[in-house]
């Protein structure tokens, strides 16, 4: 018996003008099949306009263990956010 | 409910880190595969999630077994996008399983060593069309009690495949119940055939929630880890609510003397199923456990050629510009 | 022959050619909802097979309503027997393993896909806009079946020698597709169906490239077997109808 089908990670854009989301995984020998049967799997009930389709060996991800020192400065930055701004009513929308 | 008494395993971590885990549950956080986790964490989802895709993935068989012999074009098409849908799920939830550090091979291979369970439901035969009426209508029915809770049990992979499969099933339960209503509504042999399927897929019905589980240290510590949602009386108590008045509906009637509305209590009351026979069929002694595993089996063994194939193509092609240069 | 044509006859013989022909294969492929060698192979027959039943349904609905006696496709599909199927013989082979399946889908994907092209530029605009859907899903299906096809031919040693003994089998159940009778060549004539002759000159080129990446060879011979269009069938499609048509031949009282 050889070895397994790899698995790769499936992404999907569901409507002209998305993002793609991850979605899920499958096994596919290559990145051909891997694209098939992402068709066949994932977009049975008509979910998705693209796809692409990532070896779930090639993404490399951030480690939960610095999760800290990754995220949370950026915690105290509220003023990147609009909400930290106050504008006058009689400004109206901007 | 497609996974039954789970044992959870036994965990010597420690303490501290313990605590800080259960903490982020009960704060309701979600667990994703690469973060810490207890040892008795992994393994009870390995096997839940896993017990939980060979459900979905022999749960095609019954089920296929009248693909073939549906009875119209649409009711044919209905059933197969179904079963499709059921490899679906177990692909889905193999994937899940594999977050944690088991491979999809492996688990198949525990499966059919006899390593693994699926769920007792599965080695029931279905015997005529009504059959397939009353699985997607109790069956899947009793799948989905367990399963909506599930979206948001603790394990990240895990709730986002519920999610995905309990959107995908929503037109099970009805399509079964579509049936049975055609049938109940039919000639007196389609009234005969939704009465025996009932009788015969009530109790196996119950037994899929597994006996109760009140007092068990397992299913406190799954209930504690968020890996399991209701005890197993309580799901099955909703169950039978849900269910009667439907059967009552379609008129027919289910087989238990003692089945008696309890204002008190506000739900029936109902006779436990027989778990000698469940016990048994667990062992391997139901009606169809050899069918079903071997079954599974020659679909292994006969396409082994086919994944061998398309990986040595595949490699084929990987090594070919190489050799070319 | 040379006698005139009754052309509502021919149309229905042709409709009831195609919408068997779907049936029977869609039939065939769902035989291997839940024993398919992986799982991502056994959604994508699924689906294969669930495109054939739903152009089945449109074929033989078309040929039912034109028809004029009050039967529909499921009339069509359950209440006929053998003699009156008008399948091809190649579809109702059975699936043997998992690569005759796969050349049999094929062999008829590469036969199905230009005749749907053809019945899309149908002087029947019913024909036509029947052979624009079905004709997305079999580009897909043919698509598929050759890549697999060239895929486990040019395999492993195992799979290559299993594909070409899938291929000898099969190759005789070929010659039918592309060999009209009278009722071809009139639909054809009056610009309904395309003429089989003209196809088979793409279906050689598409099946010969396909063959040839695969490393699979051509059987040699030119015997072909025929009747499957005329109601002469092997015994295998007794079988499977027996199967199929069990419930409403058993109740034909009943509604489900």
């Amino acid at each position: 018996m050889s070895a397994e089908w790899p698995l790769w990670e499936i992404f999907i854009r569901g409507q002209h003008g998305l993002n793609h989301r991850h979605v899920g995984s499958l096994h596919a020998p290559d990145a051909e099949l891997a694209m098939r049967h992402a068709r066949d799997v994932y977009t049975r009930r008509n979910e998705g306009v693209s796809i692409w389709v990532v070896p779930s060996s090639a993404i490399t991800a951030s480690s939960p263990s610095e999760k800290g020192p990754m995220f949370e400065p950026s915690q105290d930055k509220v003023y990147r956010h609009p909400s930290f701004f106050d504008i006058p009513d009689e400004i109206g929308h901007m | 409910m497609y996974a039954q008494m789970v044992k959870s395993e036994a965990t010597q971590d420690d303490p501290e880190a313990l605590a800080a885990f259960q903490a982020r549950i009960d704060a309701g956080e979600k667990i994703e595969p690469k973060e810490w986790m207890p040892e008795g964490y992994r393994k009870t989802l390995i096997r839940q999630i896993g017990q939980h895709a060979h459900s979905e993935i022999v749960g095609q068989l019954p089920e296929g077994n009248w693909i073939t012999r549906a009875p119209t074009l649409e009711r044919k098409a209905i059933l197969l996008a179904k079963v499709q849908d059921e490899a679906g799920h177990g692909l889905y939830l193999y994937c899940a399983a594999e977050t944690l550090g088991v491979s999809r091979d492996e688990l198949t291979e525990a499966l059919l060593a006899g390593k693994m369970k699926y769920s007792s439901i599965f080695n029931y035969p279905t015997l005529t069309w009504a059959d397939i009426g009353a699985v997607g209508w109790l069956v899947d029915g009793a799948a989905i009690m367990n399963q909506v809770p599930l979206q948001r049990t603790s394990f990240g992979p895990y709730s986002r495949a519920m999610i995905r499969i309990c959107k995908e099933e929503s037109f099970h339960q009805r399509q079964g119940f579509d049936i049975m209503r055609k049938m109940a509504n039919g000639t007196k042999a389609q009234r005969h055939m939704a009465q025996d399927a009932l009788n015969r897929f009530w109790y196996p019905s119950l037994m899929m929630f597994g006996p109760s589980d009140k007092d068990s240290v397992h299913s406190a510590q799954s209930m504690a880890w968020k890996i399991k949602m209701n005890t197993n009386d309580e799901l099955r108590q909703k169950f039978v609510d849900q269910t009667v008045p439907q059967a009552e509906y379609l008129g027919l009637t289910v087989p238990d003397p003692d089945l008696r509305w309890n204002a008190e209590k506000g739900g029936y009351d109902f006779s436990e199923p027989d778990w000698t026979e469940f016990f048994e069929v667990l062992k391997g002694n139901g009606p169809c456990n050899a069918e079903r595993l071997a079954a599974r089996q020659k679909a292994w063994d006969d396409g082994a050629w086919v994944r061998d194939g398309l990986m040595a193509h595949a490699a084929k092609q990987r090594s070919a510009p190489i050799a070319a240069e | 022959m040379g006698a005139v044509v009754d052309m509502d006859a021919a149309l229905f013989a042709g409709l009831c050619r195609l919408g068997d022909s779907t049936l029977v294969l869609g039939h065939r492929v769902s035989e291997w909802c839940g024993h398919a060698p992986v799982l991502e192979e056994d959604i994508a027959l699924a689906n294969t097979a669930l495109d054939l039943i739903g152009q089945t349904q449109m074929w033989l609905g078309l040929a039912g309503e034109m028809e004029g006696k009050a039967r529909n496709a499921d009339a069509l599909a359950f209440h006929r027997d053998v003699w009156e199927f008008r399948n091809l013989l190649l579809v109702e082979r059975p699936n043997g393993d998992f690569g005759h399946t796969l050349m049999r889908q094929f062999l008829f994907d590469a036969w199905h896909q230009p005749m749907l092209t053809g019945l899309a530029q149908s002087r029947d605009a019913r024909v036509a806009e029947i052979a624009a859907k079905a004709g997305k899903e079999v580009a897909y299906h043919l698509e598929r079946s050759a890549d697999l096809v060239i895929r486990l031919g040019d395999g492993s040693d195992e799979s290559h020698a299993r594909m070409q003994v899938a291929l000898d089998t099969l190759w005789p159940y070929t010659g039918e597709m592309m060999t009209p009778d009278a009722t071809d060549t009139a639909l054809a004539d009056a610009g309904i169906m395309p003429d089989l002759v003209g196809l088979q000159a793409t279906w050689d080129g598409l099946v010969r490239d396909v063959l040839a990446e695969a490393t699979l060879a051509i059987p040699d011979g030119g015997f072909m077997h025929k009747g499957g269009k005329q109601g002469q069938h092997s015994e295998h499609l007794g079988h499977m109808l027996a199967t199929m048509q069990f419930l409403p031949r058993a109740y034909p009282d009943a509604t489900w």
